[in-house]
């Protein structure tokens, strides 16, 4: 554990991504292998599921301290973080110990088989037994929590400049369904595996917001424009006679879309689709939040299938006949797909997302100005001689969202931040008018500067009206322009409304809460998706 | 400074105290001895103020008369001027009015004390802010026996321990030897008062050049005049070539990290020295390469300690994180409260002083 908490210090206390991959790969070529295949599991998100609840860990933490409970909760809001504060109030180590980090998470795998007691006893021997930074480690572990800033593609160069073998290739072998308790060190990265690689997929290429106006990419006639659609980015394979289906948090999730087994009737044998999937009925899809209804569940029932069918929409080739294919122009791998889409039954869960026709770059905007209402988030742009790349590249693949929707609306709680933002306030509910009253409409934690933040956080302590717990009321003053992407009924909700991926777009030091918009004014943009609530006109392209 | 006695004044949950305060009562111009007519660190003009140290929101111009340690005054002095200013010994012992003052270590900064007011055998003791453990620079801490201990907890939560400075120290060096390793500056913020004069006798004896910001030097220029010993520095100027001192420490004011004047130190590491980098959040929200966690203010340890040795039955707490201390308190069976201040500690932003 010594060895991976030194490497943990050494990456959290850099933003140098050559300094990163440096430690990473020194460490990925010095230590044991089973601490190595544990480092690049947690390191791509394998983490394994909480061993034990927060409520029990803050209990017998506080317990271990000699502390009332009241005062570990005051501390966590002051941290920001459960696995920190926990570290921090124990007393020091009585034991000394060095059991690798394998050895740890072999005994948290473990934990989840044992009873109360003994779990308890198990931790308590831990915490005991580690000092700084290797308890904290430790809790981020029980707790499911871990992360460090290393994204996989500086975790793959790492690991190939530690083992000497290429980093596409490497890329491609932690993709999938695996965890240290399933392979090893050997079969992982080493070994030559053929049954592992049939349902193995291609790292997702992934696209940047464009910067600027479109123009600044050249000619038209360089580029495929297609659709964003707000769905899930999905691999869609067919290899020796089964099915695979891949989202692009690497989740198998084959099963939970039963309706595209038809891949393995229509597709032919070594074919390999990039696309999205999506909730699609009556020939368009559905939103995003009917989507939501097929993404949680493991079986599907008829009922479901039938209301809220699902649809893979297929843009791009990546292998064909067995053959990988990345390499070649986009133009030609589009053909492709064309072609082989052409080859599945019309009407059924197998679709081509279209190519958008556009003789210049206005053309392409008043396309793109009417993307909600083919219920898209804007449209994509691709170069059409460009190579399928691995990781999100810049200069070939650019998405051209819509501008977001707007609400001015009105600062009525906060709350401190997690993590760096611990002590300062940074998670703000917001509320918009109804006659005289103010009803909450949504939350939002991003959008603004720290500088922003120190100077609410200032603003909140003296114009607090009431304390719940770690949240304060704070007087109905500040307004702030919130984008959204999309709006929905939702009974779930007190204003009957629901917002996807609120933020703070601008801190209206100009506006009085007397001119924050109504709820009413939420309400229209129901009814007409195209219309802001914030600005005056059309929003447009 | 506003943001705590907001914090303070605001009405709220748990007990504010309200007792009549017999020897000490807050006025909106600050802590008040009706016996003795005067106030201790006042945040707004009054005609006799008693400092117990010259950190900006305990030491404010303004003031008619001012009281403070001879070894505290020099740079009280220098901060705010021509200021009639008296002095006062540690442990002397001064009648004012109806009240007998005097001045203890309080182990913050060089000169800073803790102010003992007794009046009709009533023994009230304001802790200013302190610090319990050695520095190697300030007078050390002397817990000062009395009935009503008035404390700061700025790190009042379990959350914050120190390790010890020895510990600290090294940790520092093994930076900067780094830096040095690789012909970069390290650049450590630090408060100019005390703090950076605190670093300067734990790494003076390192042989590397140590630079200072003007601010700093200023400070230290202060405190050698009255005959405090510190490691020789060399003051950055505008003529300064960081080039002639490679691999120096540097230190500076944490607001001038990330300025137009660092910047001519180039690749420079960055570093921060206070208590608040015990906290990852803290320490990755500012930015700085490293977080030492260095502080002149005491740790939950140290106020407990501190509080315990006084014998005091009466702790009313002044700033930090005063609710949940004084629940604490309540619960370790003390008569404890809260009173509002102006004052302020050390701020996770660090740009005050």
């Amino acid at each position: 554990m010594k060895r991976f908490a030194a490497l943990y210090t050494a990456l959290d206390r850099t933003t140098r991504t050559t300094a990163k991959v440096e430690a990473l790969a020194a460490y990925l070529a010095e230590a044991p292998e089973p601490d190595r295949l544990w480092t690049v599991a947690l390191l791509s998100g394998r983490r394994p599921r909480r061993a034990v609840t927060a409520t029990r860990l803050r209990e017998w933490a506080a317990e271990r301290a000699g502390l009332p409970l009241w005062l570990f909760e005051d501390c966590y809001p002051v941290v920001g973080d459960l696995a920190e504060t926990i570290a921090l109030v124990l007393p020091p180590p009585a034991q000394d110990s060095d059991l690798s980090l394998s050895a740890r998470m072999t005994d948290i795998l473990a934990m989840a088989a044992m009873d109360e007691p003994a779990r308890k006893a198990a931790i308590l021997d831990a915490w005991d037994s580690l000092g700084g930074t290797e308890r904290f480690l430790y809790t981020k572990l029980l707790t499911g929590g871990f992360r460090v800033g290393v994204s996989q593609t500086l975790m793959t160069r790492a690991l190939a400049r530690a083992t000497g073998q290429d980093e596409a290739e490497l890329a491609h072998r932690l993709m999938g369904d695996w965890t240290p308790a399933t392979t090893s060190w050997q079969t992982l990265i080493e070994a030559p595996d053929p049954a592992a690689a049939l349902s193995r997929p291609y790292p997702f290429y992934l696209a940047y917001q464009i910067e600027g106006p479109p123009e600044a990419l050249g000619v038209p006639a360089d580029w495929i424009a297609e659709y964003k659609w707000d769905g899930i980015r999905g691999q869609l394979i067919a290899r020796g006679g089964v099915h695979f289906l891949w989202s692009r948090g690497e989740d198998l999730i084959t099963d939970r879309f039963p309706e595209l087994a038809v891949a393995r009737d229509f597709l032919p044998a070594g074919t390999v689709l990039d696309g999205e999937i999506l909730a699609w009925k009556d020939g368009r899809p559905l939103p995003f939040a009917a989507l939501q209804t097929r993404i949680g569940r493991k079986t599907v029932s008829k009922r479901l299938l039938a209301e809220t069918p699902a649809a893979f929409v297929a843009y791009d080739l990546l292998e064909d006949g067995g053959t990988d294919i990345r390499a070649r122009p986009l133009a030609e791998r589009r053909a492709r797909v064309e072609e082989i889409i052409a080859g599945v039954p019309p009407g059924g869960p197998l679709r081509l997302s279209p190519v958008l026709p556009f003789d210049d770059w206005q053309d392409l905007a008043r396309t793109r100005g009417a993307a909600r209402a083919a219920e898209a988030e804007g449209v994509m742009l691709k170069r059409a001689d460009a190579p399928y790349l691995a990781g999100r590249k810049k200069g070939d693949w650019w998405k051209w969202k819509l501008d977001p929707l707007t609400v001015d609306a009105v600062m009525i709680y906060a709350q401190a931040g997690h993590g760096r933002r611990a002590t300062l306030y940074t998670d703000f509910t917001f509320a918009v008018r109804d006659g005289e009253a103010l009803v909450p409409v949504t939350k939002a934690y991003s959008g603004l500067t720290d500088a922003e933040f120190r100077e609410i956080t200032a603003w909140v302590r003296k114009n607090t009206l009431q304390r719940f717990g770690p949240v304060r009321q704070v007087a109905p003053e500040l307004v702030f322009e919130i984008a959204f992407e999309g709006i929905r009924a939702s009974p779930r909700h007190k204003s009957g409304l629901a917002l996807r991926f609120p933020r703070m777009a601008r801190w209206r030091r100009d506006k009085p809460a007397a001119e924050a918009n109504t709820l009413d004014d939420l309400k229209a943009l129901l009814e007409a998706p195209d219309r802001d609530a914030g600005s005056e006109g059309q929003r447009g392209a | 400074m506003r943001r705590r006695r907001a914090e303070c004044n605001r009405p709220g949950p748990g007990p504010r105290y309200s007792r009549a305060m017999s020897v000490l009562s807050v006025t909106e111009h600050g802590l008040y001895c009706p016996a003795g007519d005067f106030y201790i660190d006042p945040w707004a003009p009054v005609d006799r103020a008693l400092i117990t140290h010259g950190h900006s929101d305990h030491a404010r111009p303004g003031h008619r008369r001012y009281l403070a340690t001879d070894t505290g005054a020099p740079v009280i002095r220098h901060r705010l001027g021509a200021i009639a200013l008296e002095t006062i010994r540690y442990a002397e012992t001064r009648r004012i009015g109806a009240a007998m003052v005097s001045f203890h270590p309080a182990g913050h900064v060089p000169g800073s004390a803790q102010i003992r007011v007794e009046v009709a055998g009533e023994v009230w003791v304001v802790s200013g802010d302190y610090k319990p453990g050695p520095d190697g620079l300030s007078e050390p801490f002397e817990p000062v026996p009395c009935h009503t201990f008035i404390s700061e907890c700025t790190f009042g939560l379990p959350v914050f321990r120190w390790r010890p400075q020895a510990q600290v120290m090294a940790e520092i060096r093994d930076w900067w030897a780094e830096n040095a390793a690789q012909g970069q500056a390290s650049l450590l913020g630090a408060y100019a008062l005390g703090k950076a004069q605190r670093l300067l006798v734990g790494l003076g004896d390192s042989g590397g050049p140590i630079l200072t910001h003007g601010a700093i030097e200023a400070t230290c220029r202060v405190m050698r005049a009255q005959g405090i010993a510190l490691p020789d520095t060399v003051p950055v100027t505008p003529e300064t070539d960081p080039r002639t001192h490679p691999g120096a420490l540097v230190l500076a004011p944490p607001s001038a990290l990330g300025s137009t004047w660092a910047r001519r130190f180039g690749q420079a590491s960055t570093g921060l020295a206070s208590g608040w980098m015990a906290l990852r959040g803290v320490r990755r929200r500012r930015a700085a390469d490293r977080g030492f966690v260095l502080s002149d203010h005491a740790d939950w340890d140290g106020l407990n300690a501190a509080i315990r040795a006084t014998g005091a039955e009466r702790v009313l707490m002044t700033h930090g994180y005063t609710g949940p201390f004084r629940r604490w308190l309540a619960e370790q069976g003390y008569d404890a409260g809260i009173v509002a201040t102006a004052w302020e500690g050390e701020t996770t932003e660090g740009d005050a002083e």
